[in-house]
């Protein structure tokens, strides 16, 4: 018993001097989206619609920018663009939601008095993943805002959802941003 | 265990007198007279003076039961005629087994002498083994549950959880990340051969921070010379799984013994009477064994445990953002309804525990013992997320490897009237949070040291009366490695206070390394009373000090599990509890109560409160900071148990809290409403000892809450309209069901079957559970017959 009594204090050192190494490298966060930009381009005139948020889940609420107003009546070809500007060079996320188009949408909210959306791509199933979209412009002296939503892994079948409703969409929200528009 | 029997005495009586007295001595088995050892007879007790005698007076006429017990030897158990006065002589037989035994109780079992303690058996905890600690713990009036969906499970005692309920498992103190709310105790119920809970903090002896009560687990340890095994099978309908345990165990009372155990658990999807609760399975995979070679004056014992559980976390709850949120406020409705499945997918947790420990202890002489243990504790928590990109789907977005050393040296000593309990701990523990998730940890690296000192001390007034006090001394150094997004930094308002913390920049990040030193006093002082008919009255107050933990001190963005942004706050100071416990038992023939008032005043009491939201690129989330305030709890326990027969047992368990925040003058958040419990059993031996049970279970709605509902702005009909988020309100009352029922088949005198059947919620109804983190999205458990088969060999 003796011999236990020795073969225990050697050992208790020993294991309280393993432990694991601390690594003060900072994460490297891969998943984050800074910035969304929509793009409406149409009759000469390009809108840019930008939401950054620099700190990620930080507490700094996106800076969101708005360069113009829609005129009414007006057909706008437009796209968006999800980068994250933390990366030098940026990263751009855009590419990767296109390759994994059946497993994305991008949705677009707003009133009809502001305009309607309709999408202008497709998927590898035919259904849309909306990088690319007309919007029509509403009725003059109309204000609003447009949400646009990034679903990964959305419900694509879904009723009503390939004509742009988010309401059956499900899955899970990779963004979530809104502009606030007039149109003239 | 083996009686010596001895010739009876009797003495023809004398009229006139209705109270005897009757006097002895008690001695070895080679004739020498035992000091201190404990006579009881009816409800008089005492001890013996140094020539072994004793005197009992006022002893009334008639059957009385006579118990003769001393630390080491075989306890005598007898029933009596008394009708005159009387002179009982008994000897006392020494047994190993029982010196084991009593040591073991002395080590922890005798937690503490002036508080309630409750213990559930080995029997009552076998109905578990396919549940989790929470749910066997609530067996005890007095203990809720805190639960994250239906698996997740966490005791609260008298109202509070966490950390402020040490869970100490084969003596050591469970370091298994419990400071957050979805981190369930990482144990496997089937390795548990007793449960005691304390409902306070006079257990110094396990730490000086245990403000809602201690959870004390011990294994079997069987001291006779024999090789027993056992298997439980169990099946569920909700889940359509099950587990299967199974144990052998080489008992001894000198020499080598051992013990291993290994459990199963496999369930899928459970499901509420309308739904399937999508992504709910579970799986565990347990094991734990131990050696131990005993002799008469020292025993050593080794063990090692691991516990390795996956865990789905329900797919409803994964919320986008406060949107999210809203919706499934007001639908009540889960936004994700797939159908049944076994597989389990993110998000969901993968949970590995191992302890291993070795421990001596030695009799230095007949009155004083020692013991020293060293133990290592490696926890490895990943929680999967649903990510970005899939390419990442199968990397956890959090992965924290908590390793704990602790080292124990405890002496013991009885010397006449007094006892004393001394000893220290070291513990250095090594938090490392794993950045190749690529997902900022919620909870850090840290390192953290601590060292206690503690004595306790009891002393026997009088035949009845016993006082207890304790103190304790507790030193606590951490210091974490963080990166802190500078705008957080600023909005904390840390910039002024704690620059002195920084120590590098990287990109829109402070490299932190925050340090705090603790220095904890606290005590303890309480008596137990034994009053006249059969009725006992115990008391303590308790100063009770917890440092803030690491998540409350630096928990720091999105908790993605919950769906919700966590503050932590560096400013948070330790918190301090003074309680007051009391207990009065009283037995009657066949009716027993007993009643537990407490008030619990907690000072810079720490709780997590939702204060609104903050908006992210995904949209708005909501934003809960760790506070701190003045708070009391206070509340009651009522149990009864009545014998209405040999065959029926009725028993009733009432608990209730009130907890206030003191600073705002609102109530606390997440306090267990009132509950009444009600049981009926009929046992019938007979038939191969059946047993069977009627439970009701009703929960009353918690209309002490505070108000923390806030407005926010989210999509109605393609524009944003203000909404209010009705988080604070909590749900309905309800009323449960449940039924047991077991019959045990002897085969022969070593083998026996037991066969149980059994219906959770038996009437299948729809209910959601205020302690419940998934109350928002989906409703509880429906209906659940379980049958289990339990072998003796």
């Amino acid at each position: 018993m003796k011999n236990l009594k020795l073969i225990a204090l050697f050992v208790l050192p020993t294991l309280f001097s393993t432990s694991c190494s601390n690594d003060d490298a900072p994460v490297n966060e891969e998943e984050v989206i800074t910035t969304v930009t929509t793009t409406l381009s149409g009759g000469g005139q390009i809108i840019t619609l930008t939401s950054r948020d620099l700190d990620g889940d930080g507490p700094n609420a996106p800076v969101v920018t708005v360069s113009g107003n829609l005129v009414a009546g007006r057909s706008y070809s437009g796209s968006t663009t999800f980068l994250n500007e933390l990366e030098n060079p940026a990263e751009d996320i855009t590419r990767e939601v296109e390759e994994e188009g059946a497993d994305h949408q991008v949705f677009y909210q707003l009133n009809t008095s502001i305009g309607t959306v309709t999408y202008a791509d497709t998927d590898t199933n035919g259904r849309p993943i909306g990088l690319n979209f007309t919007l029509v412009a509403g009725t003059s002296g109309s204000t609003g805002t447009l949400t646009v939503t990034l679903r990964h892994l959305p419900n694509k079948t879904a009723s009503g959802v390939s004509n742009g409703s988010i309401t059956n969409a499900g899955g899970n929200t990779d963004a979530a941003v809104t502009f606030s528009l007039t149109v003239n | 265990m083996r009686l010596l029997s001895i010739s009876l005495f009797f003495l023809v009586g004398f009229f006139g007198y209705t109270q005897v007295t009757i006097t002895g001595v008690i001695s070895d088995e080679k004739g020498l007279p035992i000091r201190d050892a404990h006579v009881h007879i009816a409800n008089k007790t005492t001890s013996t003076d140094a020539y072994g005698s004793y005197r009992l007076s006022g002893i009334p006429k008639g059957k009385q039961k006579l118990y003769i017990s001393f630390i080491g030897y075989s306890v005598i158990e007898e029933i009596i005629e008394i009708s005159n006065d009387l002179t009982i002589n008994r000897l006392l037989k020494l047994d190993y087994t029982k010196l084991e035994e009593v040591t073991i109780q002395q080590h922890s079992n005798s937690k503490s002498e002036s508080s309630d303690e409750h213990v559930l058996k080995r029997a009552a905890l076998e109905k578990y083994s396919n549940q989790t600690l929470g749910e066997a713990l609530k067996e005890v009036t007095g203990v809720s549950i805190l639960k994250t969906g239906s698996t997740i499970v966490k005791p609260v005692i008298n109202g509070l959880h966490s950390n402020r309920v040490p869970i100490i498992n084969n003596n050591v103190r469970l370091e298994d990340q419990q400071w957050g709310a979805e981190h369930a105790p990482n144990f496997d119920i089937n390795s548990a051969g007793k449960i005691t809970v304390i409902k306070g903090a006079s257990a110094l002896q396990y730490g000086g921070d245990a403000i809602g009560g201690i959870v004390v687990i011990e294994p079997e340890i069987i001291k006779k010379d024999t090789l027993v095994g056992k298997t439980i099978f169990n099946a569920a309908s909700n889940g359509m799984g099950g587990s299967l345990s199974s144990s052998i165990q080489k008992g001894n009372s000198l020499g080598w013994s051992w013990n291993a155990l290994g459990t199963f658990k496999y369930l899928g999807d459970r499901e509420t009477p309308d739904y399937v609760l999508s992504n709910s399975g579970n799986r565990e995979q347990n094991f734990s064994g131990g050696i131990r070679f005993a002799q008469e004056k020292y025993n050593f014992n080794a063990t090692y445990s691991f516990y390795n559980a996956q865990i789905g976390i329900l797919k409803a709850s994964h919320i986008g953002n406060i949107t999210d949120l809203y919706n499934s406020i007001n639908n009540q409705q889960p936004s994700v309804i797939d159908p049944f499945t076994y597989s389990i997918d993110a998000p969901k947790q993968e949970v590995q525990h191992h302890i291993g420990k070795i421990n001596f202890q030695n009799w230095l002489n007949e009155n004083t013992s020692i013991e020293l243990q060293y133990a290592f504790q490696f926890n490895n928590r990943l929680e999967f997320d649903i990510r970005r990109s899939s390419a990442n789907n199968d990397k956890a977005a959090l992965d924290l490897q908590l390793a704990t050393h602790t080292f124990l040296f405890d002496w013991k000593s009885v010397v006449g009237d007094w006892r004393f309990k001394s000893g220290i701990n070291l513990g250095y523990q090594n938090n490392f949070a794993n950045p190749k998730t690529g997902v900022r940890p919620l909870i850090p690296s840290y390192e953290k040291l601590d060292a206690g000192l503690y004595g306790i001390t009891v002393y026997k007034l009088d035949n009845a009366t016993s006082i207890e006090s304790g103190i304790r001394y507790d030193f606590s150094t951490i210091e974490a490695t963080k990166y802190y997004l500078k705008s957080r930094w600023v909005e904390r308002g840390y910039d002024a206070e704690f620059s002195h913390f920084i120590v590098g920049e990287e990109g829109n990040q402070w490299l932190t390394k925050p340090t705090f030193n603790y220095h904890n006093f606290t005590a303890n002082i309480g008596f137990k009373k034994q009053l006249h008919h059969e009725m006992e009255w115990l008391a303590n107050i308790s100063l009770a000090s917890r440092n803030p933990n690491p998540s409350e001190l630096f928990s720091d963005g999105l908790h993605h599990s919950t769906g919700q942004i966590e503050l932590g706050d560096l400013r948070l100071e330790k918190e301090q509890a003074y309680k007051l416990n009391t207990t009065i038992k009283k037995d009657w023939k066949s009716f027993q109560v007993q009643l537990h008032p407490f008030v619990n005043r907690i000072s810079n009491f720490m709780y997590l409160q939702p204060i609104g939201f903050e908006t992210t690129i995904r949209g708005a989330f909501p934003v809960w900071e760790f506070k701190q305030t003045e708070a009391i709890l206070t509340g009651f326990d009522a149990n009864t148990i009545w014998a209405m027969s040999h065959h029926f047992l009725h028993e009733l368990g009432i608990a209730y809290v009130n907890g206030q925040n003191l600073s705002t003058d609102e109530y606390l958040i997440d306090i267990p409403p009132f509950v009444i419990n009600n049981k009926i059993q009929y046992k019938n031996e007979t038939w191969f000892n059946f047993v069977s049970e009627l439970k009701s279970e009703l929960v009353f709605r918690q209309n002490q809450f505070p108000n923390y509902d806030f407005e926010t702005n989210i999509i109605v009909n393609n524009a944003l309209t203000p909404v209010l988020v009705a988080i604070s309100s909590p749900p309905k009352s309800y009323h449960l069901l449940h039924f047991y029922s077991e019959m045990k088949f002897k085969i022969d005198k070593r083998n026996s079957v037991t066969t149980s059947f059994s219906i959770q919620n038996m009437l299948n109804t729809t209910y959601r559970d205020y302690l419940n983190r998934q109350r928002f999205f989906v409703d509880e458990m429906g209906r659940n017959f379980q049958i289990q088969l339990k072998f003796n060999y």
